[in-house]
């Protein structure tokens, strides 16, 4: 729990809470407008295309430019929506970005031991808005809430393709959690904690989860969150080619300018909660000589936003690199191959876990759970198979016709 | 939920929480009337939204945090967008639909009564009996920050170890149940 919030709350305590919200917001909306920027040009580079490059050094202020522009347009309304649900959903999809990154620690010394309390106007806190106790829950939660935004959208314009991008999302967006969920749970295992702050104390010196989890866990989990971002190459519920522009069709002005924000804004806190999750967060080498504001917050910012770039990249790679799947491809590699491998992976790990506090040879333990695991799935696999096998016998293609006529 | 718990460390149940309740309650009442008197079948499914989001913060008043956010992730996050994703793959009409009503109308009637005396006898049965010590699990904040969760935890996987697991049989059977009613062959 955030060590401001334990004793009385006087007008100062609320002073600071209010300071770092506000913080929260403006950074967040600062670094939102510069990864759209980052994305345009880093895409054109990998095009070899020049880019955004009028506005601004570089072509900085572009994002600017286009948020003024779409302020100023025509709000367009389809006559066969829904009013009220209509202007909701971009609220609905922007809401939930913004509020996942109040539980994200962004600085804040976990060296040695500390638990990233820093000093502020003399009150000591965290440097995050708020430390729940169940933080990456919270994550989570907020994460499947966000699917509201763009379900009713689609079905509140009252057209063909928005509802079926939305019908899509909903889909993706439920199977996919799961994945995320699994690979997450292995996360909490080695933390011993939900809350976002145990979580990156817990990794400090080094024992970044990316490997005490050995790998598996984080891919799943970069994966599953580009599919629950809808980013490419999971971008099915905007697939341009086959539906418009998706769930967005309909709008126009300020409201289509609310998703893009979300889509964007989702995009850096999902690479915060990667971060956070596996990489230890603001975590880093910090050295003992140097003055408390360089170690509580300029090392720990400098290392949070590093990391942060890496993943900002890769989502900016993926986009410009891979073709988009199509929809059973995304089914199947969800449901036929991440959930299983997280769950395996997840059941391996709690082996080993119990095995080393249980005193076991951590080795045999884990041997044995990935045999049982290895075994359990070709058990399920092949009864799979023979009930396939079963319904292809038991469907006389004479039947069919008769349904049929 | 920090600020919560803070500020009801020494009481149980006080008087900020006691307002924001009866807001919520009639909240929560007034859109659990609507789900069932609105004539558009995805503003039903939204009214249920309200109902059980509503049942979440009421989670969160009685400070447990764990349970709040597994009614948000589960309810919302999963059941509801279930229900809209069966309602758009099949209908989903914007505008009013009159054929939402049907003639069991007294058989709805006879079951919310008797729900409401089950609950009702129960409540008033047990009216000033039972205190609930949120104290209890207010000590585990020092102890790594997690000890309500914790506590949570080992009544679930310990105390109530078998209807934990006879509770998820039974969804296993529901679950079993769907597949067979929904496949033909």
């Amino acid at each position: 729990m955030d060590p401001l919030l334990s004793g009385g709350i006087g007008l100062s305590e609320i002073l600071i809470v209010l300071l770092k919200v506000v913080v929260a917001f403006a950074g967040l909306m600062v670094g939102v407008m510069a990864m759209v920027w980052f994305e345009r040009k880093l895409v054109a580079d990998m095009q070899n295309r020049i880019g955004p490059n009028r506005a601004g050094p570089f072509g900085i202020l572009q994002t600017l430019a286009d948020g003024i522009k779409l302020f100023f347009k025509e709000d367009l309304q389809p006559e066969r929506s829904d009013p009220f649900v209509f202007k909701l959903a971009p609220y609905l999809a922007l809401v939930p970005a913004f509020l996942v990154f109040t539980v994200i620690p962004i600085a804040g010394n976990f060296s040695d031991g500390q638990d990233g309390v820093v000093t502020l106007f003399g009150h000591e806190t965290l440097m995050q808005v708020a430390d729940p106790q169940m933080g990456i829950l919270f994550v989570l939660a907020m994460s499947s809430v966000a699917v509201y935004g763009v379900m009713l959208a689609g079905w509140s314009s009252g057209s063909k393709y928005p509802l079926l991008g939305s019908v899509r999302a909903s889909a993706q967006m439920v199977s996919y959690e799961a994945a995320l969920g699994l690979s997450v749970a292995t996360v909490l295992l080695f933390a011993g904690t939900l809350s976002t702050n145990g979580i990156v104390a817990s990794q400090a010196g080094w024992r970044w989860n990316i490997w005490m989890t050995l790998l598996v866990p984080f891919v799943v989990f970069v994966i599953a969150a580009t599919a629950e971002l809808n980013r490419p190459p999971f971008d099915l519920v905007e697939a341009e080619q086959e539906l418009v522009g998706g769930f967005h069709t309909e709008y126009s002005s300020i409201r289509f300018a609310l998703f893009f924000l979300a889509e964007f804004m989702n995009t850096v806190t999902m690479s915060a909660v990667i971060v956070t999750l596996f990489l230890g967060g603001p975590s880093g080498p910090i050295p003992s000589g140097a003055p408390g504001w360089v170690q509580d917050f300029l090392l720990p910012l400098i290392y949070f936003f590093a990391k942060l770039l890496v993943f900002l990249f890769v989502f900016v790679w993926f986009r410009a690199t891979l073709p988009r799947f199509r929809y059973d491809q995304l089914m199947d590699l969800g449901w036929k191959f991440l959930i299983p491998l997280a769950l395996g992976w997840f059941l391996i790990l709690t082996a080993i876990k119990v095995a080393r506090d249980q005193g076991w040879n951590p080795v045999v333990a884990g041997a044995v759970a990935a045999l049982a695991v290895v075994v359990g799935g070709l058990l399920l696999r092949s009864s799979i198979r023979a009930a396939e096998d079963k319904d292809f016998d038991a469907v006389d293609p004479a039947d069919l016709d008769g349904a049929g006529a | 939920m920090s600020l919560l718990a803070a500020a009801s460390a020494t009481t149980t149940f006080d008087v900020p929480a006691n307002v924001v309740f009866a807001v919520l309650a009639v909240g929560m009442v007034t859109a659990a009337i609507r789900v069932v008197t609105t004539k558009n079948i995805v503003h039903a499914a939204l009214w249920l939204v309200v109902v059980l989001g509503g049942n979440g913060i009421v989670y969160l008043l009685l400070q447990a945090e764990f349970v709040a956010m597994t009614q948000f992730l589960v309810y919302l996050g999963a059941i509801i967008v279930l229900f809209l994703f069966g309602i758009m793959l099949t209908r989903a009409p914007l505008g009013r639909s009159d054929d939402l009503d049907n003639n069991q109308r007294p058989l709805g009637v006879l079951v919310g009564v008797v729900l409401l005396a089950v609950v009702g006898f129960s409540l008033a049965r047990q009216w000033g009996r039972d205190t609930l010590s949120f104290a209890a699990y207010q000590g585990g904040g020092a102890a790594g920050g997690n000890g309500r969760t914790q506590a949570l935890a080992n009544s679930i996987f310990g105390e109530y170890l078998i209807p934990f697991e006879v509770v998820s049989v039974l969804l296993l059977a529901a679950l079993i149940g769907a597949i067979v009613l929904a496949r033909r062959d």
